[in-house]
């Protein structure tokens, strides 16, 4: 007991002093720092490219964030810390943004890394290919670079510090331009054998199951990374990726990609830590999304009606492990930007009946309202039960549901192509900042089958208005204040409804060093992260 | 000679089933909502029109279905199966390198299947309505019920979870190095559960029909002439009965190559091994249709292969059968 106590008092001093900076060479390995080893990481499905600059989603950064390397990263507490870029300075009107380079990296091939590879991505690759990147870069007009490592991006409105930083850590990765420009981008070979200036580099890909990437040796953090070798393996059935951590095949499995059960599970195994840190900066929500060209559902009591018949708490406590909240709103409370508040609609049934009967749509033959088409998007495990439990909470209302079962392209382009649903229900996922991510879903003017965005056929000028404001407010001050009035007039019209908040799970062995450090670890380089030895 | 000239023949006979499958099943496809620039949206999740729409003419999918359907058929003449869109490779590629791990798979789980049902169904037969035909037909039987993702799991728990005596999944050990025979060693070892698992749903098939085929045989007249002069009941059931008896399972061996290359999703998922089945599955809910598409024109060639050489195995075993074309 005593010597446990020791250790940990131990432990957090040395954490104490590295966050003090006070350690005599941040940029060394510590000494008696666990070297070498092998890290092994369960991926559930493959990839189709593997590179960061073309493709924003986890699964590409839990692999390609070791090889290629952004020009900042998320670190605790929300600061941005310098990786490719080592400074940066906004001018006074928010139209231009420099960001001074890391002079001496290199990329994996031996060319010299500069502002031109900078230049390179930001216009022809994030402006142009990067989901989430054309819309964040769609006012970037110029990246000039007055020497090799200066690049001055160019607005045409004003771009707030914060929201450019802080999307940069996921929409800022550099990949060569040396490889790319001149080719097709999208069929180019590196997009499958990537090269970057991370601390490790790409060795093998092989389709279906797993990708290796090795110590790069001139990294320019020296004495790192601590790690010999990083292998991804591709395990697509959940309880056998479980069963691949016990036996030690696996170390680590990140974005709930083994089940809540087996999360549960292992959770009292002294083996493994399970937790939602290292990927806290990504939120989600299950969501239920409102055809508004239904009649009955244009109508706001009966949304709020619905949202007044299903039992959240109930469900998050049976269905999803107690793993998760009733969401305040489409900002979750984990955000900067959440404006405080609770669940807008609480589980009320007999307040659901009466606002149906208020809007007129009395109880008809069998006791029934009205009768609702629901399509689940399938883009997690528990959303086939959210629609169950949607059908079934409506059905004691008096809203018959019917479930349309689709596979995850058929319900896309069925909800957001073809607009023919009543209700849809699948995942929000919340990227750092409401402009990034969310307030997509809710501002008018998104072309017809884009998907996450609104098809609802619902449109408010003020939260038009709040969002195209908050986008280009320079005062985060101010922005905090606009987001919170967005969130106001969304809760009131309740257009789609965010029903949970929750967060990421990662489960990893315990013979982890360093692990789940900063909210985006699970899609970081992991450079200072050991194995100790089984 | 004339082998060679049966074979032309039959390819010739079956090329345009072939054609007739791969249009049908590309308009078949055309059917199912969304395409493949909507699965990788769904993967991303996210993706603005005007990338979608560059996409969509990266794939050639802002074609119309004829010229789409004209277009892959042109290709397939020149047997260039095309582009996957999830692996970013050929086609003909992607296959080529699941093709070794199906076939192992498959191959030696059908083997170790037809060499113990056709024990475990000669035996039954023997003991017909005692006790070890009670016992292996209830056996059989439960096997068969049996869900294979179950048995799988429940393998990795015990063997590799719980003992700890055989890996829990993959292929090969990754990343080991190993080369020439530690290799195959390290792929048998990894082998050992699923071809177990995949073995026992189809043991109890060749167990019933060996059995049933077996009782038959041994009420014909030439088995009671081969007793009549004298063999002993071991060279009887070897000798006679057997070689007859088989003819069954071979047709069934004939029937099953076509399953058995279509891979097993299941136990592939399971076992995470990089097999046709999976690929076919994830090509299907990715809208690859390349992909999909090649993949049964490949499975198609093998089953016409496989059925090609059974009937060359019949005329082995029953010399009859040849006499009669």
């Amino acid at each position: 007991m005593q010597t446990s106590r020791r250790t940990l008092l131990l432990s957090a001093s040395a954490s104490a002093a590295t966050a003090a900076g006070l350690l005599p060479h941040p940029g060394r390995a510590q000494d008696g720092q666990r070297r070498g080893g092998v890290l092994t990481i369960h991926m559930n499905g493959e990839q189709r490219i593997l590179n960061p600059a073309l493709r924003a989603s986890t699964g590409v950064y839990v692999i390609t964030s070791k090889i290629i390397e952004s020009l900042v990263d998320l670190g605790p507490d929300g600061r941005i810390l310098p990786v490719l870029a080592t400074g940066w300075e906004a001018a006074p009107d928010g139209r231009s943004f420099a960001f001074h380079l890391r002079q001496g990296v290199t990329w994996h091939d031996g060319k010299p890394f500069t502002a031109a590879d900078v230049q390179y991505n930001a216009m022809e690759l994030w402006k142009k290919h990067l989901n989430y990147g054309t819309q964040l870069q769609q006012d970037l007009l110029a990246v000039e670079t007055p020497d090799p490592h200066t690049a001055v991006f160019r607005y045409a409105r004003p771009m707030p510090a914060d929201l450019l930083l802080r999307a940069l850590c996921d929409l800022g990765y550099i990949v060569p331009r040396h490889l790319f420009e001149g080719t097709n981008v999208l069929d180019n070979p590196a997009n499958t054998a990537p090269i970057g200036t991370g601390p490790f580099r790409f060795v093998q890909y092989e389709r279906g199951q797993h990708v290796i990437a090795e110590r790069n040796p001139t990294y320019w953090r020296e004495g790192f990374p601590l790690l010999d070798r990083i292998v991804w393996r591709f395990i697509s059935d959940r309880a056998a990726a479980s069963a691949a951590l016990e036996t030690g095949q696996i170390q680590l499995s990140s974005y709930n990609a083994i089940s809540l059960s087996d999360l549960d599970r292992l959770k009292t195994d002294p083996r493994f830590t399970v937790t939602t840190k290292g990927s806290e900066a990504n939120a989600f929500n299950n969501t239920l999304e409102f055809n508004h060209r239904r009649k009955e559902l244009a109508d706001v009591r009966v949304r709020r009606a619905i949202a007044h018949a299903v039992n959240v708490p109930f469900f998050i406590e049976n269905f999803l492990y107690g793993l998760g909240k009733p969401a305040g709103g489409p900002i979750p409370s984990t955000s900067a930007f959440h404006p405080g508040g609770g669940q807008p609609y609480p589980y009320d049934r007999r307040k659901a009946e009466a606002l149906l009967d208020e809007a007129g749509y009395r109880r008809g033959a069998g006791g029934v309202r009205f009768t609702l088409r629901l399509v689940p998007i399938m883009n997690g495990e528990d959303v086939p039960l959210f629609a169950t439990f949607v059908q079934q909470s409506l059905g004691q209302v008096g809203i018959r549901v019917e479930l349309v079962n689709l596979d995850i392209a058929g319900a896309l382009t069925r909800v957001y192509r073809d607009w023919d649903f009543d209700l849809a229900t699948g995942w929000h996922q919340y990227r750092g900042d409401p402009a990034v991510s969310t307030t997509v879903w809710y501002r008018s003017g998104s072309p017809k089958g884009a998907p996450w965005t609104n098809q609802w056929g619902w449109q408010s000028d003020r939260v038009d208005q709040l969002t195209d404001q908050a986008a280009t407010e320079l005062d985060p001050l101010k922005r905090r204040a606009l987001y919170a009035e967005w969130t106001k007039a969304i809760n009131e019209e309740l257009p789609i409804w965010m029903v949970t908040e929750r967060e990421f799970q990662s489960v990893g062995s315990k013979r982890l060093v360093n692990a789940f450090t900063g909210p985006r670890w699970a899609s970081g380089d992991v450079h200072d992260t050991g194995l100790a030895p089984a | 000679m004339r082998i060679l000239a049966l074979a032309l023949r039959r390819l010739a006979a079956s090329l345009p089933t072939l054609l007739i499958i791969l249009a049908g099943l590309f308009l078949l496809l055309q059917l199912a909502p969304g395409d493949t620039v909507d699965a990788l949206a769904a993967q991303m999740g996210g993706g603005d029109p005007a990338m979608m729409a560059r996409l969509r003419e990266f794939y050639g999918l802002d074609l119309s279905v004829p010229a789409q359907l004209a277009r892959y058929m042109g290709r397939l003449v020149r047997l260039d199966l095309g582009f996957s869109a999830i692996y970013g490779k050929p086609v003909a590629a992607v296959i080529l390198e699941r093709l070794p791990v199906t076939l192992l798979l498959m191959g030696s789980s059908l083997s170790l299947a037809f060499a113990g049902g056709m024990a475990l169904g000669v035996l039954a037969a023997r003991r017909v309505n005692r006790w070890p035909d009670t016992l292996i037909s209830t056996l059989g039987l439960v096997f068969y019920a049996t869900p294979s993702f179950w048995f799988g799991l429940m393998g990795i728990v015990l063997f590799a979870v719980n003992l700890g005596w055989l890996p829990a999944g993959g292929f090969e050990e990754v990343g080991a190095g190993h080369t020439g025979l530690r290799r195959a060693v390290d792929i048998a070892w990894h082998l050992v559960l699923p071809t177990v698992t995949l073995t026992l749903i189809f043991l109890a098939i060749y167990l019933r029909i060996m059995r049933a085929s077996m009782l038959e045989v041994m009420t014909q007249d030439f088995v009671r002439t081969a007793r009549a002069k004298g063999l002993g009941e071991t060279a009887v059931v070897v000798r006679h009965a057997l070689r007859n008896a088989l003819l069954p399972m071979v047709t069934l061996i004939g029937l099953q190559a076509g399953t058995m290359l279509g891979g097993s999703v299941v136990v592939e998922s399971v076992f995470a091994l990089p097999g046709l089945g999976r690929l076919a599955y994830e090509s299907v809910v990715q809208r690859d249709l390349n992909t999909l598409l090649g993949i049964v024109f490949v499975s198609a060639l093998l089953v016409i292969l496989v059925n090609f050489v059974v009937d060359l195995i019949y005329a082995r075993l029953d010399p009859r059968i040849l006499a009669g074309r």
